[in-house]
């Protein structure tokens, strides 16, 4: 229980500073809607293939924005050393993984509140049918996501170059929740029963315990100094 | 016991030999497919470089793994001689997969999984072999390097049954072919061969990359 508490020191501390500043926030969503754009007129303005490919797109953009909050996970405790000062707290190293990845999943969600909406407008697929089963593909898929992004970020923090870094190891890694996510995504604005999209929920959860276990077991290495 | 260099020759020697022979074999001796001609003999590479190329792979998770247990710098070394290996295996793999395609299924590319899943390794261990050359410290690159050998290696099947899933939502996958036995020793040959060549590969590869940390390790203790 004290590791749970640790993290939600640290969640509390990221939205705290995040809600105060909105950088993220604000450069996230900015950015999200000009990947729907740059879809919009890379692929015309022929209605029908845009609602038929909007999952697709709506999860490409997802990914994209997602990268970039993931590569500045870190970045509140970069300077004066914070990133250390967190490491030599005593307790377990996993409290820092559970708090970020937490925090992540939450920025990404919200992002996403804004994002899921404007694609339907703009793509001209009708969501409020679906928008239960919708947040439930939405919530899996986020969570999966920020569990490898969140541990591929720690991973590359000091690295050279992790701007490449982390969208070089990440993309690979995501293969099967994004492939979930899609599918899911567009069996649900297709109407189909959830029956049909429910082996894609079973591939998000797999991949969303999988990877919860892995993680959290490696982190500590992950982040010795 | 054997000096290194005797044991470097011999496995070359051995690689250079089965190579040749098998070869010879799967080129001259063996007939040609009756339905696929002589494009069938591409067989004789590509399915040994696959089978290579997930040995390697396969070594580099098991090596990975140890040093994250042992932390010994030797485990590292030779995950990172086998991924090298393994990435340009992948590689050689899916270009004989595509000249093999091209001619019997009318493209170069298909998203079967089989094909989608072995460009999604390739990416996987090129993104390990980058991150190595972006880490300066030693003992980091190997701990992280390690780290992404397994976690890449455990994705490996949750990977392809999703490709699986994925595709076979959209069409059957492709019956598989019974093998007459001239093809099946013909390939045991070949296969047999490329695993010398793997062999001979690692012994050097693991030298080269022992030589070059006592180098980086001379170079960081005079600066």
């Amino acid at each position: 229980m004290a590791v749970l508490r640790r993290a939600w020191a640290i969640v509390w501390k990221d939205l705290l500073i995040e809600a105060r500043t909105k950088q993220s926030f604000n450069a996230m969503v900015f950015f999200a809607a000009l990947v729907l754009f740059i879809f919009s007129f890379a692929l015309g303005p022929d209605t029908e293939l845009l609602r038929r490919v909007a999952g697709g797109l709506l999860w490409v953009g997802i990914a994209f924005t997602g990268i970039l909050s993931l590569s500045r996970t870190y970045q509140n405790e970069e300077t004066s050393g914070g990133l250390e000062g967190l490491r030599s707290y005593p307790g377990d190293a996993r409290a820092i993984y559970l708090g970020k990845l937490l925090g992540n999943i939450v920025l990404l969600l919200l992002v996403e509140a804004v994002l899921i909406p404007a694609a339907g407008i703009l793509f001209q697929a009708n969501l409020w049918p679906h928008a239960a089963e919708l947040a439930v593909v939405a919530i899996m898929g986020t969570i999966g996501f920020s569990l490898v992004g969140t541990f591929y970020a720690a991973l590359t923090v000091n690295l050279r170059a992790r701007e490449v870094m982390l969208p070089l190891l990440l993309f690979p890694a995501l293969v099967p929740v994004l492939l979930g996510a899609v599918n899911a995504t567009t069996l649900v604005l297709e109407g189909a029963p959830m029956s049909e999209a429910e082996v894609w929920l079973r591939v998000m959860a797999a991949f969303d315990i999988i990877f919860f276990v892995i993680c959290v077991w490696i982190f500590p290495i992950a982040l010795e100094e | 016991m054997a000096s290194r260099t005797g044991v470097e020759r011999f496995l070359g020697g051995a690689a250079g030999l089965t190579m040749l022979a098998g070869s010879i074999v799967g080129l001259f001796v063996v007939p040609a497919d009756a339905a696929q001609g002589n494009v069938q003999r591409l067989m004789y590479v590509h399915v040994p470089a696959a089978w290579l190329a997930f040995l390697a792979f396969f070594v580099v998770f098991v090596m990975s793994a140890l040093y994250l247990v042992q932390r010994d710098a030797r485990w590292d070394r030779v995950a990172a001689s086998s991924a090298e290996i393994g990435v340009v295996f992948t590689a050689l793999t899916l270009l004989l997969g595509m000249m093999w395609g091209k001619p019997t299924w009318g493209v170069w590319w298909t998203w079967d999984p089989r094909l989608t899943t072995t460009a999604i390794l390739l990416a996987i261990y090129v993104g390990y072999l980058a991150l190595r050359s972006f880490a300066d410290d030693a003992d980091k690159r190997a701990r992280w390097s390690s780290i992404v050998g397994v976690i890449g290696f455990a994705n490996v099947p949750i990977v392809y049954m999703s490709v699986t899933w994925w595709r076979t939502l959209h069409q059957p996958p492709s019956s598989p072919r019974s093998v007459s036995p001239d093809i099946l020793w013909t390939l045991m040959l070949n296969l047999a061969a490329f695993t010398l060549v793997y062999a001979y590969l690692m012994v050097r590869r693991v030298r080269l990359e022992r030589l070059e940390g006592e180098l980086e390790k001379r170079m960081a203790y005079n600066a």
